[in-house]
């Protein structure tokens, strides 16, 4: 049971990436993780522990899920949660990103949570604030508690990370998911590949650390972890693949290509799913195999144990001024 | 029960094995069974060539057949004669139809004609961008499956780098070829001619051979970004054939091609405004005309292609800078690489190797070769026999061609698909 009383240490004042993080930081955070997955499955589902603070979520990309799950999360931890979306096009650039930080600062929030539509604009805002900030995604650079809500689902269910081989399949080069996830599992001793066409993956790719394949018949041979991402269409600037019938043709998840795998693999997505482009509908539903609905649950228990976290790191000393 | 025909007595030449030699070739349901010192054999049609050249088949890397959409220019049954006519046994087809070549079902199309039309193999490239806009980059996986050999916006350049950055890299991802046509369009833009002194004299608004050279310099440099396959095709300019020698010294996968007009005629065949002497890219000086020719000898240059352009008359009897671009080429396609060797440019093995196991080899087509087993698409002729070129007799429906009149010699005798024989000269 998450109690929320253990002595932590968590050296960091914010959580904007996985890159940096040690095995252990990213064990402790799983193992706080887990107890909440207990707690959130009792009928009362709330503590105190965050009683007093206040969290704001500044969401300037659209988004449901993420957001819903920082609400719970916040609020089961007994915080008081506010969320502002701020839509990107509405706003200027650089300048405002930063009196929005000021502005909010002026309030005194314990914890911000930020999603960003440009990558680095997190960390640019963690700069000016006097709280903690959890990146919630920032550009195609980094989605830190997705990728420790798919290692917390991928830990639970196969036992370990060490060792896995984990395939992340489709638009690599748009996704923060993607690079977030590819850390993690560095870190923790997966062996992991990006399986894409050429056009949907970033130049040099492979130096981070990760095995490149082109076409899902080799990539998924004997994987454990099959990772399908969503294709970005929002992202794409121009032409990137010809058209949905064909990139489902060669680059969707069906029961032929995922005869690939280990037997026993399973597949994850971090939504929302775009079914019969990406991924087909019965693999999606498929609930031997498929974690999808359990990455969700997972993400709420997540959040919790960030929120925990930051939060025991945080001075306790209101700020001057 | 086995169909054989026995060639006999001819100078057998398969320039990819290197073979020049007197022998027999058998031929079995369509196959090459034997070739050599081949004894009489019993219950075979016996076909005696009387020491003529019995090469493969040509191929044929780029012709427009108009069809679907302009059958009044040509079709595949017209175009298919004038292919074997020709000597040529397999040519590929451009995308430039109407409706464009860039859906799967088109691609089935010209597989289905070519089967039903039953003279030369008709294959087809499809579009490297949907309707040949220049913008989005077609189902290359889905249509190369269906048969599209390679992906090209025809005579269109592919403007946009990064579209073209994004068709090599795609096209790489199932290891296919994108072929480019050579032309910077905001520098040839309103050009009707080669430009220089003959176009100044003519008036004409002139297209820099630069233009060649700056797209051929992006493409390679973007072919060594994306490690992507590129083919260029009809090649015209010296700096362009230089910079493509040089990409080739630094192993760059790319691969290109030339027709006989860049080597067979020069810009002075506008003369006086003739609108058959205007091609696309145009005629160049004679120096780029001797680079042309000097890139066929090293090696520089992998293919000559007919570039085969049929235009009615409408097309072309309008003043020169409104008139159409192109000119039919499958039947003079042979005489006119000959006189390469005639002229002694190049060896009879060289010159047929540019049109045969070398375009078969860049479009990683099993055709263009002698070999035991390889389909028996094979061509007869008559090295020496002179003959005069006359537009009306070709068989293309258009008879858009420059080289009424021409003396050349080198006479297509019989040509051959799968063991039959689709085409007999008559005179």
């Amino acid at each position: 049971m998450g109690t929320g009383t253990s002595s932590l240490s968590f050296p960091h004042r914010h959580l904007l990436g996985i890159e940096g993080l040690s095995p252990d930081e990213i064990t402790l955070l799983l193992d706080r993780s887990e107890s909440y997955v207990e707690q959130n499955r009792q009928v009362d589902k709330k503590q105190s522990l965050l009683r007093g603070r206040t969290i704001i979520n500044l969401f300037f990309e659209s988004s449901t899920r993420t957001r819903t799950s920082f609400e719970l999360a916040g609020k089961r931890l007994g915080g008081d949660v506010i969320n502002m979306s701020v839509q990107a096009s509405s706003i200027k650039k650089g300048e405002t990103l930063i009196d929005t930080a000021m502005t909010l600062t002026a309030m005194h929030p314990d914890v911000l949570v930020v999603r960003h539509p440009e990558s680095g604009a997190v960390q640019l805002l963690s700069e000016k604030v006097e709280g903690a900030v959890i990146n919630a995604g920032d550009g195609s650079h980094e989605h830190p508690t997705q990728a420790l809500l798919d290692a917390l689902t991928v830990r639970r269910r196969k036992g370990r990370l060490q060792g896995l081989v984990v395939a992340i399949c489709g638009d690599i080069l748009h996704s923060r998911v993607a690079r977030s996830n590819i850390a993690l599992l560095n870190t923790m001793g997966a062996r992991v590949r990006v399986v894409a066409p050429r056009t949907l993956l970033p130049a040099e790719i492979e130096r981070l650390g990760v095995e490149v394949f082109h076409d899902m018949a080799k990539g998924l041979k004997d994987v454990d972890i099959i990772m399908m991402l969503r294709l970005q269409t929002e992202r794409f600037h121009g032409s990137f693949v010809p058209s949905i019938r064909e990139y489902f043709h060669f680059f969707g998840l069906d029961y032929a290509k995922l005869a690939a795998a280990k037997p026993d693999a399973l597949i994850m997505h971090p939504g929302p799913m775009n079914r019969g482009v990406e991924i087909d509908t019965d693999v999606a539903d498929d609930i031997d195999r498929s974690l999808i609905r359990q990455q969700v649950e997972m993400g709420v228990a997540v959040r919790m144990a960030c929120l925990e976290v930051l939060t025991q790191t945080l001075s306790n000393t209101p700020p001057v001024k | 029960m086995t169909a054989r025909t026995l060639f006999r007595n001819a100078r057998l030449l398969d320039p990819a094995g290197g073979l020049d030699a007197r022998g027999d070739l058998l031929v079995e349901d369509g196959r090459i069974a034997a070739l050599g010192k081949i004894g009489p054999i019993g219950a075979a049609e016996t076909i005696d060539c009387v020491g003529a050249c019995l090469a493969p088949g040509l191929v044929d890397m780029r012709v427009e057949l108009r069809e679907p959409g302009a059958e009044h220019q040509e079709s595949m049954p017209t175009g298919g004669l004038a292919a074997v006519a020709g000597g040529v046994t397999t040519m590929v087809a451009l995308p430039n139809t109407d409706p464009v070549i860039d859906d799967v079902a088109l691609v089935e199309f010209v597989a289905r004609r070519s089967r039903d039309v039953g003279l030369a193999r008709i294959r087809t490239y499809a579009a490297a961008t949907k309707g040949m806009k220049g913008r989005e980059l077609t189902e290359m996986g889905l249509l190369a499956g269906a048969g599209a050999l390679a992906f090209t916006d025809a005579g269109q350049a592919i403007a946009d780098a990064q579209v073209m950055r994004r068709a090599l890299s795609y096209a790489r991802t199932f290891d296919l070829l994108v072929i480019q046509h050579p032309e910077e369009p905001s520098l040839a833009s309103g050009g009707a001619m080669n430009e220089g002194e003959v176009a100044t004299r003519l008036g004409l608004p002139g297209i820099p051979p630069v233009a060649e050279l700056i797209m051929v310099e992006r493409d390679l440099r973007l072919a060594e970004l994306t490690g992507g396959r590129l083919h260029i095709a009809h090649v015209s300019t010296e700096a362009a054939i230089a910079a493509i020698r040089a990409a080739k010294a630094r192993r760059l996968p790319v691969t290109c091609d030339t027709a006989p007009h860049y080597f067979a005629l020069n810009e002075t065949a506008v003369g006086d405004y003739r609108s058959f002497a205007k091609v696309s890219p145009p005629l160049r000086s004679e120096w780029d005309r001797r680079a042309v020719i000097t890139g066929l000898k090293d090696g520089t240059i992998d293919a000559i292609a007919s570039d085969h352009a049929p235009h009615d008359q409408e097309s072309k009897r309008l003043p020169f800078a409104s008139a159409a671009s192109g000119i039919i080429g499958l039947e003079t396609l042979l005489p006119l690489t000959l006189e390469l060797y005639h002229n002694g440019h190049l060896g009879l093995s060289e010159a047929l190797a540019a049109l045969t196991c070398q375009p078969a080899d860049i479009l990683r087509l099993p055709a263009g070769r002698l070999a035991v087993g390889a389909a028996a698409d094979l061509v007869i002729f008559d090295l020496e026999r002179p003959w005069r070129i006359d537009a009306d007799a070709l068989r293309s429906k258009s008879k858009n061609s420059p080289y009424d009149g021409r003396p050349v010699q080198g006479r297509v005798l019989r040509t051959v698909v799968a063991g039959r024989s689709v085409f007999v000269q008559q005179d």
